[in-house]
């Protein structure tokens, strides 16, 4: 394993001595199992040790820093649905128009753009051409806006592809037919008898998307210089901060499985067939 | 009827992915080839100059040829790329045609290692094991193998699945061949396929986690070209020197841009279930 905590602590001018002393107060001269069992009972108890690079409780770290990246995960998922549901519902509505194959094509070439780029970009026009934003930092709604925009971008293409598949596959049955056939309008049609099914497909894509939501936002944070738990992640890999790596992974792992939790659950909210099964 | 990878490329969507992937992989090789300058080589007379007919990329803030450094930062993000799906493919190939034949206790073991890999953020993943096994080619491969495999495993086995329920594998078996004789002559060629269009998606997610990795510093180290780790150095020049932000940006959305329509065109081509597709 690269790189000793201990020998980070002491820093350059640390003796073998206090090295040596640095490493026994932290256990890391006992086995890896020895120091695994000691990690997993504290782990019952609550205890997550304590931060090598903050000098204080993982715990606290994480409190802190878990409510800007929870801001930060429900305001891109927010703004996924504003954009990406109405979206799918236009390319869907009229399949052949130009502005549906354009809308089409924009989302592929989205797609294709990696979040940080996406970040790079909203700098380099909103901050250094535009100047309305600051440039990084946490704090109000202002620092919010260009993290939220490059972590929602990939989400956005997604998501609306996966709503106009899904719509245009539920528009073919023959159900829709019989309430055109009775004289519903189109746009009642889609709002009122498609949109509900078609809704199953998206909320999957918004859960399989989950771990880009929670781990995407590790790069976003570090560029943005954002307070989050990925910044917080990137950080304490490069300090070898092992405890609040495990930490932050802990908060990931729990994290994923709450938003597939909530996933399984919004599908009964979606669908009464799976409500009574 | 033609076959189904014939019509694939009929579609202009494909021959577009096709043409971008092709172009860049011989990029990739025809690389050191390519350029005039050493990609390392400052030149601190000729720094920061946008591009122009004799620098057709203009050079960064220490004077080196932003062109070289481009082509043979593709030479180490698709070696990358590629290293890390063999990787994937290698792990994730064998284990899940075990799973997915022997079923049992092979597949729990293999079904609970994927899924707990799964549990966690993909890149997440990958920062916490290139820190562990260190920023290099290797570290990266490694990184980009291990988080990319389990989805791949979990394919094969559901591919599996399907496959050993078809009547063809039960006449093989019927007629006494061997474990390996049926694996290899009568489930693997039908779960290639479909394997080999998700690599292709897969290709393109890889190199989204090579270029992520590079960005926050925990890829392949500067000096080395790498388009990742040259974004990262561009950023102090974003407003002066826009050039050394575009050409690596560019080159990386090219490239997935290519994977994605390549992969996609397979899908659509090998997917039966859209062969009314006009």
């Amino acid at each position: 394993m690269p790189g000793d905590p201990a020998v980070l602590i002491a820093g350059p001018g640390g003796t073998q001595a206090q090295i040596a002393r640095i490493r026994a107060d932290l256990g890391l001269d006992q086995p890896l199992g020895v120091q695994y069992l000691a990690f997993l009972r504290d782990l019952a108890k609550g205890d997550l040790g304590r931060s090598l690079a903050f000098q204080r409780p993982v715990v606290s770290v994480l409190a802190t820093r878990i409510g800007p990246t929870l801001w930060l995960m429900a305001t891109s998922l927010a703004l996924t649905v504003v954009i990406a549901l109405p979206a799918g519902l236009l390319a869907a509505a009229r399949p052949l128009a130009v502005e549906s194959q354009g809308l089409m094509a924009a989302t592929i070439l989205l797609l294709s753009v990696p979040n940080f780029l996406v970040g790079l970009i909203l700098m380099d026009l909103l901050v250094v051409r535009l100047g309305w934003l600051p440039a990084a930092g946490t704090g109000g709604l202002l620092f919010l806006v260009m993290p939220t925009l490059a972590v929602a971008a990939r989400l956005v293409a997604l998501v609306s592809r996966t709503a106009r598949a899904s719509l245009l596959e539920i528009l073919g049955e023959d159900y829709l037919r019989t309430a055109r056939a009775k004289g519903v309008g189109s746009l009642a049609v889609l709002l009122r008898h498609a949109l509900r099914p078609a809704l199953i497909p998206i909320v999957t894509m918004i859960g399989l998307q989950a771990g880009y939501l929670l781990g995407g936002s590790v790069v976003i944070e570090t560029l943005f210089a954002y307070q989050g738990l990925g910044q917080a992640m990137i950080n304490a890999v490069s300090l070898r901060d092992y405890p609040l790596v495990q930490g932050i992974a802990s908060v990931y792992v729990v994290g994923f499985l709450i938003l597939n939790l909530l996933v399984d659950l919004s599908y009964a909210l979606v669908d009464p067939r799976i409500r009574h099964a | 009827m033609r076959s189904r990878t014939a019509r694939a490329f009929a579609m202009p969507s494909a021959l577009a992915g096709g043409g971008l992937c092709a172009a860049f992989a011989l990029l990739g090789v025809l690389g050191p080839w390519l350029v005039r300058r050493d990609p390392l080589e400052q030149d601190l007379s000729a720094f920061l100059r946008p591009p122009s007919v004799s620098l057709w990329f203009g050079t960064d803030d220490l004077g080196r040829d932003l062109w070289s450094r481009v082509v043979l930062a593709a030479r180490a993000d698709l070696l990358l790329v590629v290293l890390g799906v063999a990787l994937a493919v290698a792990l994730a190939l064998p284990l899940g045609l075990a799973a997915g034949y022997w079923r049992g206790p092979v597949d729990r073991v293999v079904t609970a290692l994927s899924d707990a890999a799964l549990t966690f953020p993909s890149l997440v993943l990958a920062v916490v094991l290139v820190s562990l096994l260190g920023s290099g080619l290797s570290g990266v491969v490694a990184a980009v193998g291990l988080t990319t495999a389990p989805a791949l495993c979990r394919l094969v086995r559901a591919l599996v699945l399907q496959t050993t329920a078809c009547d063809f594998v039960d006449a093989a078996r019927a007629l006494g061949a061997a474990h390996g004789a049926i694996l290899g002559r009568h489930v693997l060629p039908s779960v290639l396929g479909r394997a080999i269009v998700y690599t292709t998606l897969l290709g393109s997610h890889a190199l989204l986690t090579i270029t992520a990795l590079g960005f926050l510093g925990l890829g392949i180290q500067p000096p080395a070209p790498e388009w990742g780790n040259m974004l990262a150095a561009a950023r102090t020049y974003l407003a002066t020197a826009p050039w050394l932000t575009f050409f690596p940006a560019l080159a990386i959305v090219l490239v997935i841009l290519g994977l994605n329509l390549l992969g996609e065109a397979l899908r659509d081509a090998l997917d039966p279930k859209l062969l009314w597709r006009p």
